[in-house]
């Protein structure tokens, strides 16, 4: 492709929000057939630079170009007019109206008198999702497609217009393996009609396996541009980063402390059956299993939202029966919710509201809040954490999701818990803070704190977990410390295979897997 | 420099867009007609506005704390109607509480149906409004209520009283927006209002109870709107069954005025009660400006649209949206 001109080329684009250099002179260019990855850290500034891209934003200064001449996005429409087309993470389709409604939407074919001439609708739909080779038709209604099938919806309505510059932004974030590799044909048939392809994703493997070239942002400055065949993931993430990702895996520096938690044969209905584990205080305890495991639910019992059906929960060694999150919180028991933006935070309060919310009641002068003790508590976690915002004012929202998250977990820390609950710890968050994350819970383990982390990266469960608990179907399938675990069991057990097909039952004999007798049965 | 300039702009109008709209309505209506802005007019205006203005504070919390309350005008009635049958079977010290009491167990009741059970505020509030109003009518009998002794009762203290050069019900107005504001905003339970109307699931997840807070919130409702009762009955010392009907809504255009989003989670005190003054200021104006009183409910309605849609255009720093 050395003798063709890029389809599409962003020179020197520079763009500032008030205290914020968001773009520093980024330069960008996608050739004809090219799948070209945009990358960087949450925060650096891809957003921003798609958002200019597609007119939502203009640059304060910069040019971009379409083949040879300059042009102005002045707004989406128009974006869209010159053959920008985005293929969002988040779908904006109508549920309710049919695949060749949602297609052509605004541009339904008509008859006289504005009547909608539905056959030549759904013969035009039809050539286009033969081409996409989709398991469905003009007529399906779009709400009960899947979400990958949704995404084809949405690349079919992007081949309506005449697309000099299609743009993914993390288009595999909610599709399984197979439905991904529909979804990268697609895109490679794309590239056969010398569209420019801009891919936006977190997700190494798929970087590597599709695209041509990848560019790195950090910080709203460009990086660079690499050809994706001359590099390594290490290679890359130096560039978003600075330095790589460790993943090794973890060996335990420090003594374990006295039991903190033990969970014997608890039950909840039909969710989770005869569950029994233990955590110690500096220990790091790993949930891994499929979605729908159980898991969530164990952690939504323990912090008093579900009622178990049977079992029983130790505290310190007493029996304690947690009726509600408040409950759970006066016991000392927190949990880093799944969902951040849902279940962890408040996006439109500030910063220091946020994390001091679980024990505002506690901090009183007179009959009102003691705002000087709160920004002592948020300026300490603010320090140690690292979170990077302008000032206590800052609406959560406005955070990247790594420092959302550092948000939610320093307003758990302030509360001293005695066990800390993590539930997918580094959901959605760039590279640079998923190490971040994973050092401090580390750090937390090591200074005393008993740490439950819930995670469906095998990776991340292996790399900061001292004993893992392995699930499957709301069952305990084997508890395995971290010596004697392996990729190849770990997945034997989430897979409902039974632990005696697994060698070595001595080490797990050796080991500190006590695990109790359940009372319940 | 220019953009940034613009942006900041922005930013002012966006926080301070309603005290601008405030003072263009104030100098535009004393250009039309200067006995506007005369220091009777502009008593007069306060004090017409202070029934309205207290059931608006207690709204507030409700809508800041994610839910609506429509039943407000048919609780402001019976509030009327109850003190003043009270007045002269019981007394006035009596009646007083004992009319607190019976308006705070309706608003008890509302905060039970949407705090315990979450039943949705609109339907429960605007099956409220009619309840109550048919429950005003049981307990009068459909008469209108007067009180017998008309000059010898202290009870008219509070609708036609002074103290301190002014007014009682601006005073009662005033005091109560002071001790609500404080509430809201430098409380425990004000912060836990916000943060159940920013984000209820997440309040939880935070060990804040939300049927709780709910429930304070409807009460402290409640209690505004007994408040205005009295106010009213004291002031009139004889009403109708109907008197507070309709207020509902300009209570709410008052608060949605003032800036607080219908989708809970922000609003506060003070803009309410610019909102509470806007309002009364607008309608006061259109009169004196020679406009047919019925003329109002339009222009009222107008202006509120405006207002909406100027707070959105702010936020967005666009007038028109581009996406549909």
């Amino acid at each position: 492709m050395t003798d063709k001109k890029p389809v599409l080329r962003l020179e020197n684009i520079v763009k500032t929000f008030p205290g914020v250099r968001a773009l520093d002179g980024v330069s960008f260019s996608v050739m004809p057939g090219e799948v070209h990855a945009l990358m960087g850290e949450n925060g650096a500034g891809k957003s921003t630079l798609m958002k200019v891209l597609g007119g939502i934003h203009q640059p304060d200064s910069g040019t971009i170009f379409m083949g040879d001449n300059p042009v102005v996005m002045a707004g989406p429409l128009e974006a869209k007019a010159k053959g920008i087309v985005f293929i969002h993470q988040e779908l904006s389709l109508a549920e309710e109206l049919s695949v060749a409604e949602n297609i052509y939407l605004g541009e339904l074919p008509t008859k006289s008198l504005g009547r909608v001439d539905w056959a030549k609708l759904a013969d035009q739909t039809n050539a286009i999702l033969k081409k996409l080779n989709v398991g469905f038709d003009a007529n399906t209604r779009v709400g009960d497609l899947s979400i990958a099938n949704q995404q084809m919806v949405e690349i079919a309505r992007a081949l309506t217009v005449d697309a000099k510059a299609v743009i993914f932004d993390e288009p595999t974030a909610s599709l399984t393996d197979s439905e991904k590799v529909v979804l990268f044909d697609v895109i490679a048939d794309l590239q056969e009609t010398d569209v420019g392809i801009i891919y936006i994703s977190h997700r190494m493997e798929e970087i590597f396996k599709i695209t041509n070239r990848i560019t790195v942002l950090r910080d709203g400055q460009y990086q660079g541009t690499v050809e994706t065949a001359d590099s390594t993931e290490e290679s890359v993430t130096q560039m978003m980063i600075g330095r790589t990702l460790d993943l090794s895996r973890t060996t335990s520096d420090h003594a374990l402390g006295d039991m903190a938690l033990e969970v014997r044969g608890l039950s909840c209905g039909k969710l989770y059956q005869d569950v029994s584990f233990e955590v110690r205080r500096g220990e790091v305890l790993g949930f891994y299993g499929l979605v729908g495991a159980g898991r969530t639910e164990i952690a939504e019992t323990l912090f008093g939202l579900r009622t178990p059906s049977a079992g029983q929960i130790l505290l310190d060694g007493k029996e304690v029966h947690i009726t509600s999150p408040s409950d759970a919180i006066a016991r000392g028991i927190s949990l880093v919710p799944e969902d951040r933006k849902g279940q962890g935070l408040i996006l439109g309060m500030n910063c220091r509201d946020n994390m001091t919310l679980p024990q505002i009641d506690a901090l009183k002068s007179g009959p009102f809040v003691a705002e000087k003790a709160e920004s002592k508590i948020f300026d300490t976690y603010f320090k140690q954490l690292d979170i990077r915002t302008p000032s206590w004012k800052q609406q959560v929202g406005n955070l990247s999701g790594g420092n959302q998250q550092k948000i939610v977990i320093g307003k758990w820390l302030s509360m001293h818990p005695k066990v800390l609950i993590v539930d997918e710890p580094t959901r959605g968050i760039d590279v640079g803070s998923k190490s971040e994350i994973h050092k401090l819970l580390r750090a937390l383990a090591s200074k005393g704190y008993a740490v439950i982390v819930i995670s469906s990266e095998m990776p991340e469960v292996l790399h900061v977990s001292d004993r893992i608990v392995s699930m499957y179907s709301g069952r305990v399938m084997r508890t395995f410390t971290s010596e004697e675990v392996t990729e190849d069991t770990l997945i034997q057990a989430i897979s409902g295979i039974p632990a005696k097909q697994v060698p070595d039952a001595g080490g797990v004999a050796g080991s500190d897997r006590a695990t109790p007798v359940p009372l319940h049965s | 420099m220019a953009d940034i300039t613009k942006q900041q702009i922005g930013a002012f109008l966006g926080k301070q867009g309603i005290l601008i709209a405030f003072f263009a309505f104030l100098i535009g209506f004393t250009i039309a007609n200067p006995k506007f802005l005369t220091p009777d007019n502009v008593l007069s205006v306060i004090r017409s506005s202070a029934i309205l203005g207290v059931m608006a504070l207690g709204v507030t919390f409700v809508v800041i704390s994610g839910n609506l309350d429509l039943s407000v005008g048919s609780m402001m009635s019976f509030s009327t109607i109850v003190v003043l049958d009270l007045h002269d079977k019981i007394g006035p010290a009596l009646a007083i509480p004992a009319m607190f009491a019976m308006t705070l167990a309706l608003g008890a009741f509302i905060g039970f149906l949407v705090g315990r059970l979450k039943l949705n505020s609109l339907i429960v509030t605007l099956g409220m409004l009619s309840a109550i109003h048919g429950l005003t009518l049981t307990y009068s009998g459909g008469k209108n209520m007067d009180i017998a002794d008309k000059e010898g009762t202290w009870f008219s203290v509070f609708g036609q009283g002074e103290a301190l050069g002014l007014p009682v019900p601006i005073l009662m107005f005033v005091a109560v927006a002071a001790f609500l504001g404080l509430v809201l905003s430098k409380t425990s339970f004000g912060r836990k209002v916000y943060a159940v109307g920013g984000n209820s699931t997440a309040a939880t997840f935070s060990g804040i109870p939300r049927a709780r807070t709910v429930f304070i919130c409807y009460l402290i409702s409640a209690a505004c709107a007994a408040t205005a009762g009295l106010i009213q009955a004291s002031r009139s010392l004889g009403s109708q069954n109907t008197v507070g009907q309709g207020l509902e809504l300009e209570v709410l255009a008052a608060v949605i005025l003032g800036g607080a989003s219908l989708l809970g989670g922000s609003g506060t005190i003070f803009k309410t009660v610019i909102g509470v003054l806007i309002l009364g200021f607008i309608q006061n104006g259109l009169l004196l400006i020679g406009l047919q009183f019925y003329v109002q409910f339009i222009v009222t309605w107008v202006i509120i649209i405006l207002a909406v849609w100027l707070d959105i255009a702010a936020k967005r720093g666009k007038l028109w949206s581009q996406i549909a």
